[in-house]
């Protein structure tokens, strides 16, 4: 079975299920809608043909400016086929995703490591607590609305003889410099190029 | 009165020799059999992930050298084969040899450290000193490529840095030549020892199923017995014209695993003679202006490399918009990138798939019924970085 096949097959069984699928840089991706997220997966891990026994990660991306915010991917291995799935679901941070869990242990981490990052809430979650950052965190760090230096520093106070936290202080604002320019293949050069064919 | 069941809580580190990092585990025994493990991972949690979405692509590598730092090439070479990816780009024959001879010498660099490091967690000096010893060497190689001997940021997006310097392939043949023998030396010292066999036959034994249900991946895989190399099943680079075998262990046990590092190591060394009788000459990266920036002599002549070095490394490269997944093969396991792309310079989303996370979630499984003292022993098998797992 390659990839064809595989979105051939997807296609055919899970027609109601999915939203769309694509195959792009040889990946073959699904969007899914969140409340058949599960089904999807489920079958993709039982059905005969596909056996995506492995979960490889999950990973989620955050578009403030779209009209679903939180976007998740997860990624699947099949051993048995040499194939790889990515499955999409976009989403609003009132609605809870279902874990998968169940499904595959090691999603556990994984959740709650996109829990951690960007407060996205997982239904049927065993134990959802933060995970890599420090202990009484506060924000999600991997929002795009979450600032590179963060809040809060830490340091040993001689004083208190203890360590304490306190906001971040900056001598110099954190400088973001933009440097994108008209730099070869731009709009701005296509454009000129577009006007001179209209002219000439 | 009916006896009531006491468990204890034991906190064992952060800072613990035998943690390999910072790990913090609370144990729950009962008596000295463990009941269950929370791991508490993060303590080493750089925000990596969060700093490549503010960096260029060519800034956000250097970012991978620290990641897992035994074996640091191997995970540069996830990123560029990401960027190339979305750059649909080919490299020079030349720059996909020299990038395997080092991620061989990355894995080799890794399961020293792992093999000698394991021993030592279960009571064995002598394999630490003559691990490192090797590590060294190699990491010599790497100083004499790159600069460095461990945050080598030698890899680049279309090929690598620059090429190697006279006689270093001829060293690295001299060392493919000597290191079979230290090999051998340190199976003397450990594959029949009574000791080493007593601490590690039957312990953390993972099932086939289980390998795939907890997401494991490189030697904890095939420690179990499935034959899953990235490598073989879905090579990269030169992979596919290079002969290797890949171990498979059969009792998915903490010596088994040993054992495949072991003939890992050999299988490496045998890539690395043949990467060195194969390799070609020719560039080391690709030509194209847009993406690999011009050498000091054609600054020197050319306004166009001028421009170009200018704008490499102001606004850097440009990546087309797309999302894509690529892994390799590194010595724990499947090291992936997944990588968005907006179309900018500055990668959108980079997420980091590292090998040790997931089985240093496993812990809890591995270890339950085991005894305290088997912590050490199971937790050396995994292989833990904490670079890679906390990012």
């Amino acid at each position: 079975m390659n990839l064809t096949d595989l979105n051939k097959l997807i296609n055919s069984e899970l027609t109601t299920k999915i939203k769309n699928t694509n195959i792009e840089n040889n990946e073959l991706s699904i969007d899914v809608k969140v409340e058949n997220l599960y089904q999807v997966i489920l079958f993709l891990k039982t059905d005969e043909k596909c056996k995506f026994k492995q979960l490889i990660d999950i990973a989620a991306a955050d578009y403030p400016d779209e009209e679903y915010r939180f976007e998740i991917c997860y990624l699947f291995l099949s051993h048995e086929n040499n194939l790889r799935i990515k499955i999409i679901i976009n989403f609003n941070l009132d609605e809870k995703i279902p874990s998968i869990t169940k499904l595959y242990p090691s999603a556990n981490w994984m959740e709650r490591e996109v829990f951690d990052m960007y407060g996205i809430k997982f239904k049927n979650h065993p134990d959802l607590r933060r995970i890599l950052t420090d202990y009484g965190f506060d924000g999600h760090p991997l929002r795009k609305d979450f600032p590179l230096t963060g809040f809060n520093e830490v340091r040993y106070s001689e004083k208190d003889k203890k360590v304490i936290y306190e906001k971040v202080k900056l001598e110099q604002d954190y400088r973001n410099f933009d440097f994108d320019s008209p730099w070869e293949g731009t709009k701005y050069i296509d454009e000129i190029k577009n006007k001179g064919k209209q002219d000439g | 009165m009916a006896k009531e069941k006491k468990t204890m809580n034991l906190n064992f580190g952060p800072q613990h020799p035998a943690a390999h990092g910072v790990l913090r585990l609370i144990l729950e025994l009962d008596g000295e059999l463990v009941e269950k493990v929370d791991p508490h991972i993060g303590l080493l949690h750089r925000g990596t992930e969060k700093l490549i979405e503010h960096k260029t692509y060519a800034q956000a590598l250097p970012y991978f050298d620290r990641l897992d730092y035994v074996a640091p090439m191997n995970q540069e070479h996830a990123f560029a084969l990401a960027t190339e990816k979305l750059l649909d780009i080919q490299i020079p024959i030349r720059a996909q040899y020299l990038r395997v001879i080092f991620c061989e010498i990355g894995r080799i660099l890794s399961h020293l450290l792992n093999i000698t490091t394991q021993a030592l967690d279960v009571g064995a000096l002598t394999p630490s000193l003559w691990g490192f010893e090797e590590r060294e060497t190699l990491m010599t190689f790497y100083e004499r490529a790159s600069g460095s001997r461990l945050h080598a940021n030698y890899f680049r997006t279309g090929g690598v840095h620059q090429d190697v310097p006279n006689n270093l392939l001829v060293d690295i043949g001299k060392f493919c030549e000597t290191f079979p023998k230290i090999i051998d030396d340190l199976e003397n010292l450990l594959t029949d020892n009574r000791i080493f066999k007593q601490r590690n036959v039957q312990i953390g034994i993972v099932t086939k199923e289980e390998a795939l249900a907890h997401s494991f991946s490189g030697v904890m895989l095939r420690g179990s017995g499935v034959a899953w190399d990235l490598r073989k099943s879905q090579p990269y680079e030169c992979y596919k014209d290079l002969d290797f075998k890949v171990p498979v262990g059969k009792n998915g046990d903490c010596y088994d695993r040993y054992l495949c590092r072991v003939e890992e190591m050999r299988e490496s060394v045998k890539i690395i003679k043949q990467c060195l009788k194969k390799i070609p000459t020719g560039p080391i990266k690709t030509v194209d202006g847009k993406i690999s920036p011009p050498t000091r002599d054609q600054l020197k002549e050319s306004m166009e490399a001028l421009i170009h070095h200018f704008k490499l490394f102001t606004e850097g490269y440009r990546v087309p918009k797309g999302k894509v997944y690529t892994a390799v093969e590194a010595p724990k396991g499947e090291f992936g990138v997944y990588l968005i792309s907006d179309g900018s310079s500055k990668p959108y989303r980079c997420k980091i798939r590292a090998p040790g996370f997931s089985h240093l979630q496993a812990m809890d499984y591995l270890l339950k019924g085991h005894m305290l003292a088997d912590v050490p022993a199971v937790l050396g098998s995994l292989d833990i970085v904490f670079g890679e797992v906390d990012r």
